[in-house]
């Protein structure tokens, strides 16, 4: 197994200490509830999406510091990009942390690099995709809630 | 450290590692000795025990989760597949009557183990929650819409959910006996709960998120002054203590094997006969019948006709070697090094910045459930598991406790007979480790 900084990067600890854009939305035009019943990670995740553009995006809940952070790099990276953009990057992420062989380099992602230790832990992937799950049903479906069953 | 925790040196003998709490300890400690422990022996017999995790050694104390299983358990099982494995109770060869006979023997250790009438009592199930659900449906037939059963609220999922499907089939009325911030029963308030309508009292004998040791022989006396037979959830009881079900009085107890130092997939219901012998099948199928034809049939007697099907034949047998394992040891000595155990890890973990223990009742198991300020418990476990020891991080299957003390999750470490002062040594470190990491 690697090392536990690879998993608890400088980064990853400040975005799950100092998490950004934790807030309510009251004009969002997407509030999605993320659950992940197995350890009980819960998130609402705000968007605003306008002309096919996230023009806000934000979140609120209580989890370990994988989710937190990895909801929180998600709300600074999605921020005004396209719809498009924002649904590649969820598949970039998930490709990232669940395929036996990644395709993506965590090198070309930027701060969402840092979730790449993540692949080491199979039990804690679902902690780092919750969010980007939420994002995902909030942006393609009508769902108001999604777990990660 | 200043905790004055008891280390074994390599006579077994007890050392007082520190005096700093030494009024404290003197205090705490019972008088049994668990100078005849000798836990290096022990660990011996669980050759699990033996490896590294992450370059560490492993400690496991995630015994409440499940236990590791002993040397002769593992080996009665392997032996019974490559030399005795038949069904039970059919066919006159060899194999069939080696299995059958110990199968059966095995429900006989049972029996002896907890102090049944007759293994008439004893039912052999998948575990726990089975044995929770033959009664919610069986027992549960006899309800009708309005009676009730009172529940606690410190129970497994095990003991809700089933008495909630009941509610839902029958109208049954689900009463909830509520807890104290300590994580006890509040023992005052149960009188009220009782009516004419009360059918069941259903409780946990220990509770496997906050290590509370129930006062259940006053609570079962409690109910049979109103006629209302008591369910004990005897899951996270058993391994720490000997149940004497007549001396307890309870009408049904309710066990695991695997937590008993046991395999999996095999546990019991005990049952008062008369109970018993009122209740309808729970599942059909073979082994539970007499004689079967379109029109009628006729049901085995006690326990078969609570058993449809291939029971857990390897299972059982190895239950029953768990049993015989555990009635070769020192209990007392055993119970008196696990009390001493609880002690360390208590006064350990206290002395950690940020950290709160969840569950600080008078009489408690070697169990510590406890969160930490700024460290989720599922980081908590990952960086524990880093140093190779096993915790077990989550709600416990018991969400209402967590709801109670307003907490998402806990880390809880559980021990067994033979974890050890030094293991507790490694997780307070680990703890201080986290902390500095995340916090």
């Amino acid at each position: 197994m690697s090392e536990l900084n690879d998993l608890y990067q400088e980064l990853i600890l400040d975005h799950k200490r100092h998490p950004r854009n934790f807030r309510d939305m009251p004009d969002a035009t997407r509030a999605v509830d993320g659950h992940n019943p197995l350890c009980g990670d819960q998130l609402r995740l705000f968007v605003k999406v306008v002309d096919g553009r996230v023009e806000d995006v934000s979140f609120i809940g209580v989890g370990c510091a994988i989710s937190m952070a990895s909801a929180s790099m998600l709300t600074e990276t999605v921020k005004g990009r396209t719809v498009d953009e924002a649904q590649r990057l969820f598949a970039d992420i998930h490709d990232l942390l669940t395929s036996a062989q990644p395709r993506v380099d965590p090198a070309e992602l930027g701060n969402l690099g840092a979730l790449a230790g993540v692949h080491e832990y199979p039990m804690r992937v679902k902690c780092a995709t919750l969010s980007w799950h939420t994002l995902d049903t909030a942006l393609t479906s009508d769902e108001d809630s999604v777990t990660t069953e | 450290m200043i905790s004055a925790c008891l280390v074994e040196h390599e006579s077994g003998e007890p050392i007082q590692e520190s005096f700093a709490g030494g009024v404290s300890m003197n205090a705490i400690v019972k008088p049994r000795s668990a100078a005849g422990w000798d836990v290096a022996r022990v660990r011996r017999d669980f050759p699990i025990l033996d490896q590294e995790v992450h370059g560490h050694p492993l400690a496991y104390l995630d015994n409440a989760a499940t236990t590791q299983k002993p040397r002769s358990v593992i080996e009665t099982m392997d032996q019974y597949y490559r030399r005795d494995n038949a069904n039970v109770h059919r066919g006159v060869h060899a194999l069939a009557e080696r299995a059958t006979t110990a199968f059966e023997a095995a429900r006989e250790s049972v029996r002896r183990f907890i102090n049944a009438r007759s293994p008439r009592e004893i039912v052999f199930v998948r575990g726990t929650t089975e044995a929770i659900n033959l009664v919610a449906s069986s027992f549960g037939q006899g309800l009708r819409e309005g009676d009730e059963i009172i529940l606690t609220a410190m129970e497994h999922h095990a003991n809700i959910v089933p008495w909630q499907l009941l509610r839902e089939r029958t109208g049954i009325v689900l009463r909830v006996l509520p807890i104290t911030p300590a994580g006890e029963l509040d023992l005052d308030v149960l009188p009220g709960l009782f009516s004419a309508r009360t059918r069941l009292l259903a409780l946990t004998h220990v509770s496997n998120a906050l290590g509370t040791i129930n006062p259940v022989e006053k609570l079962v006396a409690m109910a049979h002054e109103h006629d209302v037979p008591v369910l004990l959830d005897g899951a996270q009881a058993m391994p720490h203590m000997r149940v004497d079900v007549q001396a307890l009085d309870c009408d049904f107890y309710a066990f695991s094997g695997h937590k008993l130092f046991g395999p999996t997939g095999i546990g019991v219901l005990y049952g008062r006969e008369s109970l018993l012998e009122a209740m309808p099948p729970y599942q059909g199928g073979g082994e539970m019948i007499r004689t079967v034809s379109f029109e009628k049939t006729t049901f085995a007697g006690l326990p078969h006709r609570f058993e449809a099907g291939t029971p857990d034949i390897a299972g059982a047998i190895g239950l029953g070697r768990a049993i015989e394992y555990l009635e070769g040891l020192d209990w007392d000595a055993a119970q008196a090094y696990e009390h001493r155990l609880l002690e360390c890890a208590t006064d350990r973990l206290k002395e950690i910045p940020g950290l709160r223990i969840i569950g600080e009742a008078r009489d408690k198991v070697a169990l510590v459930s406890f969160v930490m300020d700024d460290v989720h418990p599922h980081d908590m476990g990952t960086i524990l598991d880093h140093r190779g020891l096993a915790v077990r991080a989550g709600h416990h299957c018991a969400m209402p406790v967590m709801t109670f003390y307003q907490v998402p999750a806990t880390s809880r470490a559980s021990m067994a007979f033979y974890n050890t002062v030094e293991e507790i040594d490694r997780l307070a470190a680990a703890l201080r480790h986290a902390r500095e990491l995340l916090a």
